[in-house]
């Protein structure tokens, strides 16, 4: 009997280095998995190992608004997940602005500074409309967008007391006008080009500045210049697993609850053989920030464990207004399927060339015999 | 938190602490008192620390000392000096009525042309010098009649700025917007031809004051070096404790040799043994057994009456007087040297020598009581011995002198004049007076220009008194400000500053470590003040005139000897009774707040000062352990119906200079204090500097680092003044986007490094990460690189002045030349920035050896060419001209910011052209913590690579923390703690030294806000997608960019320039100069044994040269022929270092015949 329970006890503490990273106060455990996702020891891998993968992987979204969602991904190694997460900051292409000619500039930012906060400037258009840009290409309608700028400040001699004593002294990204090129109007009546928000400041004048300038914009993607990554942020955690090893109850509860974010635990009334007493329970386990706070005080110290459920990523893609968020993960899930077939062709070239060598080698090696 | 604090009230506050906190507070004591006894705190007493500056300013010393030289001292030097007399007629007078410096003007126009201000502003554009005219008043004769001429202008004189003279005082913002002005820039400082000089504050030990200092040998000396407007001398008693000799004597410059003390007193009138025992040891047996053998000495040197003496001491006197003069008898130049020039600070009224005397007696007490006992030597480092030298005091010892140099100029031109038997028209001194306008201007510029001193009359020749106000960055010019350098010899070593005037942590390291200190944030340098009223005072407070005092009563019991300002004026048996109502006379106003009075009782003496120099500082004055400022005080300060002024008028709070201060008893809290209290700190924090005070919780700090920090702060990029892209300086650094700090100190908000920042808050990552962040090297994201991190920019200035030559040739500036003249080729495209103006235009990109002024220079600078020709029908005179074209050499890029073209005071054309880069964090640039924890960027790592918090955060910089254990910053996690607490909450929190926000709340912000406690987060790689096994300490650390970068390093060359004389290549980066192999590592390949390496490095890469030797007389010859054998027969080739053959030729040309002897190889 108590070794069985010892056993059992074990095998809790096996499942739980093999299913979750575990927070322990001074440091994280079990951090890597040993094996890929669903394999533990104590059964040998199967076949159909990659189908069962695929039909329990759960991809389930939990919040969406057009630039900002938070879905979870169930069943993948950190591998696959960090992929994703690697290829939507880096690899999803955008259009933003790469060059700027300067006509006129007597405001006090300098030219460069200008170019580079233009170029921060997240620009509304659709990047699959458009081709890359080699550097000895010239621009076309196909690869670049045209923005002008032209803005005078002026002092506004009717001005009242409560109003700006100048005219246009703030530029604005509103004051970037699209200068369709070729068919660009035609292809975009739609949707026409323009920056995602209009109320960027650029720059401030004083009466007798003026800023006058063509801003071009090319594809292009965020490992080369971060204005051209299209999430602001593109993250994951781990989802939080709190395992209560014993019952925590009364003020004890109160206090265990006020260790966590709002809403993790709630301090239920219980009752039982007729006595009403409070007890702890984790609710809402997503919710927790993973601040370790438990963990600082002795009462709890054996009563509660603090874990992570390894491959359960709950991501988080906030889109800097581009692309919508659905598309960012998307196009990333695209560009990594198409890295994978990529790597297969690859694979199998190098394959193929590796037996060709072996076959000619024995050819020769069988020639040889031959003579 | 703290903001909010400022509002409430000391009740309130106490109430919100939390239970358990009252409960450890209660059982705390603090001499015997209990922190719950009824003591009413006074909430925000730093307030009068910003009401402190708002009166005095961060470099308020310079400008007071500056005004009062203008205003006060400037016309006592005139009264001294007023009347100038003829020696040739002498019915002819000239005397000064008044003196006074008019308002800063501009000296190339006439004064209706111009209507608007001369501004500093436009000095620093124009290179010209801010000054303004010294107009005298003057009485003189004119033929029979006396006549007065008002508003004389004898020079021009600098002026300060922010001082009285100058048009920015009292101005508001926008005033100072419109003349191009920062009103955070304090001033301070002066503009001499376009560079803004700042006189350094100088430190030297006091004059007038009896220094006894003792050496290892047992020589004790004491010393007084007197320092009156005529006269500067040294004096010293000296007594060498050994057995052979153990007299005393005394030492001076004019006499040639020690004259045996005894001599001395009886030279100077007293007689008696008895007399001469009894002022110095006034009864003391001790005193007198060591002293006695003086008596007899002098008796054996049978010496016995003041004659004698007399014409000892004249046999012994260095006569120095002109041959022309008569001779006059010993005695008589004994008597003068001893009256005059023999502590000449002690005066000698109608030959009564009793001052003099007694003076002479304490000197010799004081040696004989240092003999006694070694602990009575002073400390010559001791503050307060020593007096700082500010701008005003050495402008007036300047001007002084170029005051008088002027007269005796003035008066050997008037003497000259009037020795002329007939002269045409009348004789006016006015003209003459006009004529010497030039002497005294230029004395102040060269002198401000070049920093040296020079002073005939006082031997005095000091270099480096001014440095060029360093405008690298806001902090960086604070720092010149507050400077002290010291006179010594660099030799003396001597620990970091020690006074609370002084900065603990703001000095250099290395060389001057210690010799160069900085103004504590409150400390104020007295300026000179009356004496006679204070003696007067004195006298009326009851103490007994020296005059009428001998040695008995002199050290009677109890009996206390009243010093002024080093001088004795008597003595008082109630030191005690009669400091304290001194004191009570300055609170209450009728003395100047900044005299200082204290006890010394190992001398039984009272001290006071007067002199200017003495470093002083606020403190509360407390009564029966009550704090004279009360809340109620702070509340009115608050409401602006009280100023600083009040406050010290109403007697609330007064200054101490560092004597004073030691004879007080000053609680730094309140709940410090008991009943000997006599003063309460302001504010603890006050002990540090403009420079150290920006550092977030420094007193977590191992103290080196925070002296570190003081000198990274002043090399840390970013905003530099208000006008900063108004200026046009040698070298400009900007950063692009600098941000003020997440954790502040009050200090910030003090000086307003929060309004100009240099620095930005990066999210920092304390982990190690790839391998390239050892030795504090940083890694950095490339995104926050991308989106503006550590951006800065670099403006340099370019010059050309179009001068006008002796023949009446000039400069001129070309059009671009016409296409058809270098059609192709390298240069081909040097031209294409020109304007039609010829000068580069403004936003043009300049590439490396562009010209960007096409400057034409005059072939013919000698033919004389007539210059008054009318221009309408001159001949047709052909200049030839040659290209002198200003390039660009600088090996990276750059634009062209701003283009100057102005005049010069000599009427010249001057050209001004910026050229900014922009420059992006690259490998190997250089940033810095405000925790003297620098680093250079080791690695750029993309934004994926970076590891990610739970919340998506990366980090900007990720810092090994390997940074950490030796160098025990931990007020860099605090401030770590600090910011993060502050960017969650969304405020900004206070780092202040000896407070600040307190680790404790800041855990309970980051727990609120669901982070450890601890600031350790949860972090996964970006890598490999996995967390961290570790909890990485992660949050905003507020990072500087310092000005080294790496393009402005790196160098490297294959061939290159070689220098003319030896033909070796050139040294330095500048000149793209080879890397020197040298003679350490010469020694290494050497002691290796590589000689075809050395031969290979030494000199085939070097300066291989083929030579003609004879091998029969070993000398060099020509290709085939020796000039010395005459013959053909015996030459061979060889190579050898030109420097080599260099050397023979030189010591041949010196009749030296170096032989070669050679042999098969």
């Amino acid at each position: 009997m108590k070794k069985s329970k010892q056993a059992s006890k074990a095998r809790d503490h096996l499942e739980i280095l093999q299913t979750r990273v575990v927070v322990e106060r001074d440091h994280v455990s079990s951090i890597s998995s040993s094996d890929f996702p669903f394999h533990t020891s104590n059964r040998y891998p199967d076949h159909d190992l990659v189908e069962r993968l695929r039909n329990k992987i759960i991809i389930a979204i939990e919040k969406k608004s057009q630039y900002d969602m938070e879905f979870d991904i169930i069943g993948v190694d950190a591998s696959i997940a960090n992929a994703l997460r690697r290829i939507m900051i880096a690899e999803v292409p955008t259009m933003a602005i790469e060059k700027v000619f300067i006509y006129d500039n007597t405001s006090i930012v300098q030219d460069e500074v200008l170019a580079h906060r233009l170029g921060l400037i997240p620009i509304k258009a659709d990047p699959d409309e458009f081709d890359f840009k080699q550097s000895t290409e010239h621009p076309t309608d196909q690869n670049t967008i045209v923005f002008k700028l032209k803005q005078e400040c002026k002092r506004n001699p009717k001005a009242s007391a409560d109003e700006a004593e100048y005219i246009n002294h703030n530029v604005y990204s509103a004051a970037l006008i699209w200068e369709p090129k070729g068919d660009q109007a035609e292809r975009f009546k739609d949707s026409p080009i323009r920056p995602v928000h209009d109320d960027i400041l650029i720059a401030q004048m004083r009466p007798g500045q003026k800023i006058e300038l063509e801003a071009h914009c090319e594809k292009g993607c965020g490992k080369e210049h971060a204005k051209w990554s299209p999430a602001a942020t593109a993250s994951y955690r781990l989802m939080p697993d709190i395992i209560l090893k014993e019952e925590i109850t009364g003020d004890l509860a109160d206090k265990f609850a006020s260790c966590f974010a709002p809403g993790v635990v709630e301090v239920e009334n219980k009752t039982v053989d007729g006595e009403s007493k409070k007890v702890a329970k984790v609710v809402n386990p997503r919710l927790d920030t993973v601040s370790r706070e438990v963990l600082r005080h002795k009462e709890f110290e054996d009563k509660v464990q603090l874990t992570r459920i390894r491959d359960h990523f709950i991501f988080r893609v906030e889109s800097t207004g581009i692309l919508e968020s659905e598309k960012i993960v998307f196009d990333s899930l695209q560009i990594l399927s198409s890295k994978c077939t990529m790597l297969l062709k690859a694979l199998d070239i190098k394959l193929k060339e590796k037996e060709e060598t072996e076959t000619s080698q024995n050819n020769e090696n069988a020639m040889e015999l031959d003579t | 938190m703290l903001g909010k604090k400022t509002v409430t009230f000391a009740d309130d506050v106490r109430s919100d602490t939390s239970e358990e906190a009252f409960e450890n507070l209660k059982k705390t004591n603090y001499a015997g008192k209990k922190l719950t006894d009824p003591v009413k705190e006074v909430e925000d007493k730093w307030q009068l620390l910003p009401a402190f500056l708002k009166v005095k300013g961060l470099v308020k010393q310079h400008i007071d000392s500056y005004n009062y030289f203008v205003e006060t001292e400037l016309k006592k030097i005139v009264r001294t000096n007023e009347m100038i007399t003829s020696d040739v007629d002498p019915s002819f007078w000239l005397k000064y009525l008044d003196i006074r410096v008019g308002p800063p003007d501009r000296p190339d126009t006439d004064h209706e042309a111009h209507v608007n201000v001369f501004t500093p502003h436009e000095c620093r554009l124009r290179d010209l010098t801010y000054s303004g005219n010294i107009c005298v008043d003057i009485e003189y004769v004119r033929g029979k009649k006396r006549v007065v001429r008002k508003n004389t202008i004898i020079g021009k004189m600098p002026i300060m700025l922010r001082s009285s003279k100058c048009v920015l005082t009292d101005k508001s913002e926008a005033e100072l917007a419109k003349m191009f002005e920062c009103p955070l820039d304090p001033g301070g400082y002066f503009i001499i031809k376009g560079t803004e000089k700042v006189i350094l504050i100088q430190e030297q030990l006091s004059k007038n004051r009896i220094i006894v200092e003792g050496d290892k040998k047992g020589l004790v000396q004491a010393y007084v070096t007197s320092s009156t407007h005529e006269r500067k001398s040294k004096t010293y008693i000296v007594a060498k404790n050994d057995a052979k000799n153990d007299k005393i004597t005394l030492k001076h410059n004019s006499i040639s040799e020690e004259i045996p003390i005894v001599i001395v007193m009886k030279a100077m009138g007293i007689q008696s043994d008895k007399e001469i025992s009894q002022l110095i040891s006034g009864g003391n047996q001790i005193f007198l057994n060591m002293f006695s053998p003086n008596i007899e000495q002098c008796a054996k040197m049978k010496i016995f009456t003041q004659k004698q003496a007399l014409d000892y001491i004249g046999s012994k006197v260095k006569v120095t007087r002109k041959i022309a003069n008569v001779r006059r008898p010993m005695a008589e130049e004994a008597l003068e040297v001893l009256s005059t020039v023999v502590l000449a600070h002690v005066p000698v009224k109608d030959l009564n020598f009793q001052p003099k005397c007694i003076y002479i007696a304490i000197m010799i007490r004081r040696v004989l009581m240092a003999l006694a006992n070694e602990n009575l030597v002073d400390d010559r480092d001791y503050v307060g011995n020593k007096r700082l030298e500010l701008a005003g005091s050495l402008l007036s010892l300047l001007f002084e002198d170029l005051f008088k140099k002027f007269n005796f100029d003035l008066k050997m031109n008037i003497d000259k004049l009037l020795k002329k038997p007939n002269r045409a028209t009348e004789f006016d001194a006015h003209k003459q007076l006009m004529q010497h306008g030039d002497s005294i201007t230029n004395g102040f510029v060269r002198a401000i220009a070049t920093g040296n001193w020079t002073l005939k009359r006082f031997k005095m020749e000091r270099a480096g008194i001014t440095h060029v106000l360093s405008r690298l960055s806001y902090i960086a010019a604070l720092g010149t400000m507050t400077r002290i350098t010291s006179q010594y010899e660099k030799t003396r070593k001597v620990s970091g500053p020690r006074a609370l005037q002084l900065c603990p942590a703001d000095t250099p390291e290395g060389e001057a470590c210690g010799l160069v200190k900085n103004l504590a944030l409150m400390t104020h340098i007295t300026t000179d003040d009356e004496e006679q009223p204070l003696r007067r005072l004195a006298f009326n407070l009851g103490i007994e005139d020296v005059n009428s005092l001998t040695g008995a009563e002199l050290y009677r019991k109890n009996a206390y000897m009243v010093f002024l300002n080093g001088l004795m004026l008597g003595i008082t048996c109630q030191p005690n009774n009669f400091v304290h109502d001194f004191r009570r006379l300055r609170r209450c106003g009728r003395i100047s707040e900044f005299v200082s009075i204290y006890v010394n009782h190992h001398h039984n003496a009272v001290h006071i000062a007067s002199d200017g120099g003495r470093v002083c500082r606020p403190l509360i004055i407390v009564e029966n352990r009550i704090p004279k400022v009360t809340t109620k005080h702070i509340q009115k300060l608050k409401k602006d119906e009280m100023t600083f002024a009040d406050f010290l008028a109403q007697g609330l709070v007064e200054y101490l200079d560092v004597n004073e201060e030691n004879d007080s008893n000053i609680a730094i809290y309140e709940r410090e204090i008991v009943n000997e209290t006599t003063h309460l700190e302001i504010e603890p924090f006050t002990i540090l500097g403009a420079v150290a005070g920006l550092i977030p919780y420094p007193h977590h700090n191992q103290s080196p680092r925070n002296t570190y920090q003081c000198a990274m702060g002043k090399q840390a990029i970013g905003a530099i003044a208000y006008n900063q892209l108004r200026r046009i300086d040698t070298l400009l650094y900007l950063m692009v986007y600098p941000q003020q700090p997440m954790v502040k100190t009050k200090t910030i908000e003090l000086v307003g490094y929060d309004k100009l920042p240099a620095g930005q808050n990066a999210i920092v990552a304390v982990m190690s990460y790839s391998g390239y962040d050892i030795e504090d090297a940083l890694v950095l994201n490339k995104a926050s690189v991308d989106r503006g991190f550590g951006r800065c920019q670099v403006m340099r200035k370019h010059v050309a002045l179009m001068k006008r030559y002796a023949n009446g040739t000039y400069d001129r500036i070309g059009d671009p030349p016409a296409q058809v003249d270098c059609p192709t080729g390298p240069s081909a495209d040097r031209f294409n920035i020109l304007d039609s103006d010829g000068i580069a235009g403004v936003g043009e990109r300049v590439m490396p050896g562009q010209v960007i002024v096409n400057r034409h220079t005059p072939t013919n600078l000698s033919a004389n060419i007539p210059v008054n020709m009318p221009i309408v029908n001159a001949p047709v005179i052909q200049f030839t001209w040659k290209h002198s074209p200003l390039t660009y050499k600088a090996p990276e890029p750059g634009y062209i910011d701003k283009v100057c073209v102005t005049t010069t005071e000599q009427e010249q054309t001057l050209i001004k052209i910026l050229i900014r880069q922009t420059r992006i964090p690259e490998l190997g640039d250089k940033f810095s913590s405000r925790h003297g924890q620098k680093g250079v960027c080791g690695i750029i790592v993309p934004q994926e690579d970076m590891p990610f918090a739970d919340s998506g955060i990366c980090p900007d910089i990720i810092m090994n923390p390997h940074g950490f254990p030796s160098r025990m910053t931990v007020g860099k996690m605090i401030e770590l703690l600090a910011g993060k607490a502050g960017v969650l909450k969304g405020e900004l929190q206070y780092g202040t030294a000896f407070g600040g926000s307190k680790v404790e709340d800041m855990s309970k912000i980051l727990i609120k806000h669901g982070y450890s406690y601890s600031g350790k987060d949860y972090v996964t790689s970006g890598i490999t997608g996995e967390p961290l096994s570790a909890y990485i300490f992660f949050g905003p650390v507020y990072y500087q960019k310092l000005k080294h970068m790496v393009v402005d390093k790196m160098h490297a060359r294959a061939r290159g320039p070689r220098a003319v004389l030896t033909r070796q290549p050139t040294e330095g980066r500048s000149r793209d100069g080879g890397l020197r192999l040298g003679e350490m590592e010469r020694d290494c390949l050497v002691g290796y044994g590589a000689s075809m390496l050395l031969m290979e490095r030494l000199m085939i890469s070097s300066d291989q040269f083929d030579v003609h030797v004879c091998e029969q007389c070993g000398l060099l010859g020509y290709k085939g022929w020796c000039q010395n054998c005459k013959s053909s027969k015996f030459m061979v080739t060889m190579q050898m270092p030109y420097a080599a053959k260099l050397l023979f030729q030189e010591l041949q040309s010196m009749n030296i015949a170096p032989r070669l002897i050679l042999e098969e190889f």
